[in-house]
């Protein structure tokens, strides 16, 4: 086993990178994900790699646009407004079907909102975040560990189905030292012939761009795209499900929100009711298998969110409705409390499950 | 299952964050699972820091401290703010240099410590934290000379390898103090 070393989130995101072979990055400092800026400044330049601080966001952005369409492993960091910056970059990329790395450690918005962790760019994340119809792949880390297994996970994923990743992270976990093993699984190589490396004049030119101007095209080029998102959908989720066995209140939560529902889960647990989770971590595609499975089984669905309440839409419509699902959640850059979820727990076994 | 949660805090300055990630990257020198979280922003800006430690042996929950069973206090504001978080039982340690009143609650264990002073008057004088430090793995039973230097060996960059000896120096007299 590797040695484990005490590292941030924000750190390990960055050493994960480079593991996984990104040597561009781009990016423009904003709290509370600066410290990703600042190792790759550092590494970058002993490594033969890129580090370049962009004059902006949108600079940035398409920076990484032209890399990504040469082939070559690239990422690009932010938090919240920053991201927003970025979304019509995301859109052009998507429209390109070019693969990128993107990390959002979120705070709390809208607008330029305050520094302290959120999760309340979960709609952005899972729904495009820009114009057009399109998805990104959407990671959320729980751990120091994931934030680095995800970050090389997100690079395979992106590199595979020509799109964009988002490591979906928040203030907390950016900004938190755990053990971490930098080891990493061989990834499989992926063929890129699409890439613009130079035709030698023995090809025809590749072409990356995202203008179709005729309409047949262009819905040709979406549909193609959603069979794509079809097939990830159906077979690239990623969940934890904890003490669900005999669970009759399911709590749901993802990143530094699941570490604080454990908490009073297990306490839950000691006064004899029956609660369990699952933690999505990929957001999109959304776990949408084991919500409806536990839709059949368990009484209530608590959401435990630091946001007015995104994620619990998606419940919704996992479950279709079939049983309630409340919310827990702060908002504006505060956690809520183990207390607090605690609370919700407990009110949901004392109403049987309804609110 | 043992887990014990500790609060450190201070002035921005006084290598709060330092002692903590001391504290947590000698638990993972021993197999623990532990956490780190500073605080940052606002807080920060305002002129205090803080920082939450988790040493455990089970799998971190939320790395967040609200109730810490340790609370290392090392300037008044920081003893205002948290002596009623600290859990029944607990243990506070106060740099008695800088903090003149005494801990209002009964049910808990401190130890004042002039640490700040202590360390002015042995000539490392940034390193009060480290001092506090040391009192609070004796306190705890966990001043292991070993564990100690290989923690400091990671702790502290071969660069600044100077620094490696003052910050054995302030442990140790932080151990003696009585």
């Amino acid at each position: 086993m590797a040695e484990k070393v005490l590292m941030k989130g924000n750190e390990a995101i960055a050493e994960a990178a480079i593991c996984a072979g990104c040597r561009h990055y781009f990016g423009y400092p904003i709290t509370p994900q600066t410290e990703i800026a600042a190792y790759m400044a550092k590494k970058m330049p002993k490594i033969g790699g890129c580090f370049l601080q962009a004059e902006s966001e949108v600079a940035a952005i398409n920076m990484v646009y032209g890399v990504a369409a040469t082939g070559k492993r690239v990422m690009t960091s932010s938090s919240s407004p920053g991201i927003s910056l970025k979304a019509e970059g995301l859109s052009y990329m998507a429209g390109a079907d070019l693969p990128a790395l993107i990390v959002n450690v979120q705070r709390g918005g809208p607008g330029l909102g305050g520094i302290q962790p959120s999760q309340s760019d979960y709609f952005q994340a899972t729904r495009g975040g820009g114009h057009g119809d399109y998805r990104m792949l959407v990671l959320a880390p729980a751990s120091v560990q994931e934030m680095a297994s995800l970050t090389v996970k997100g690079f395979d994923l992106a590199d595979k189905y020509r799109m964009t990743a988002m490591i979906l992270a928040d203030g907390t976990m950016g900004q938190m030292m755990e053990p971490v093993s930098l080891e990493f699984p061989e990834a499989e190589k992926v063929e890129k012939p699409w890439a613009t490396t130079g035709t030698d004049m023995a090809r025809p030119h590749n072409i990356v761009n995202s203008l179709f101007l005729q309409p047949d095209e262009l819905e040709r080029v979406n549909f193609e795209r959603y069979e794509r998102y079809a097939y990830i959908e159906a077979n690239e989720t990623m969940y934890e499900e904890y003490l669900m066995e005999d669970a009759e209140i399911c709590v749901a939560a993802f990143g530094i929100a699941s570490r604080v529902a454990k908490n009073a889960i297990n306490e839950a647990r000691k006064q004899g009711i029956k609660v369990g989770m699952i933690r999505p971590i990929t957001l999109w595609p959304f776990p949408v298998a084991p919500f409806a499975a536990a839709a059949d089984k368990v009484k209530s669905f608590i959401s435990v969110e630091l946001s007015m309440g995104q994620m619990i839409e998606d419940i919704k419509l996992a479950t279709s409705c079939k049983k309630p699902v409340t919310l827990c959640n702060r908002a504006g850059g505060i956690i809520p409390s183990p207390e607090q979820v605690l609370e919700a727990i407990q009110n949901a076994a004392k109403n049987g499950g309804a609110e | 299952m043992s887990q014990t949660q500790f609060l450190f805090s201070g002035f921005g300055g006084q290598g709060i964050l330092f002692a903590g990630k001391f504290l947590a990257y000698k638990g993972l020198m021993e197999d623990r699972q532990v956490s780190w979280l500073p605080s940052y922003g606002p807080e920060m800006r305002g002129g205090t820091a803080s920082c939450s430690v988790i040493l455990s042996d089970e799998p971190v929950g939320s790395p967040i401290v609200t109730r810490p069973d340790v609370l290392v206090a090392m300037n008044l504001p920081s003893l205002d703010k948290y002596e009623d978080a600290v859990a029944p039982g607990g243990i506070i340690f106060a740099d008695s240099t800088l903090i003149e009143r005494k801990v209002n609650r009964t049910d808990v264990t401190t130890y004042y410590i002039p640490a700040t002073k202590l360390a002015g008057d042995n000539g490392i004088p940034t390193l009060a934290n480290m001092i506090i430090v040391g009192k609070l793995l004796a306190v705890l039973g966990e001043y292991k000379t070993e564990a100690i230097e290989t923690t400091l060996g990671k702790v502290i960059s071969a660069r600044k390898a100077a620094m490696l000896e003052a910050n054995y120096k302030a442990l140790q007299i932080g151990a003696d103090f009585e």
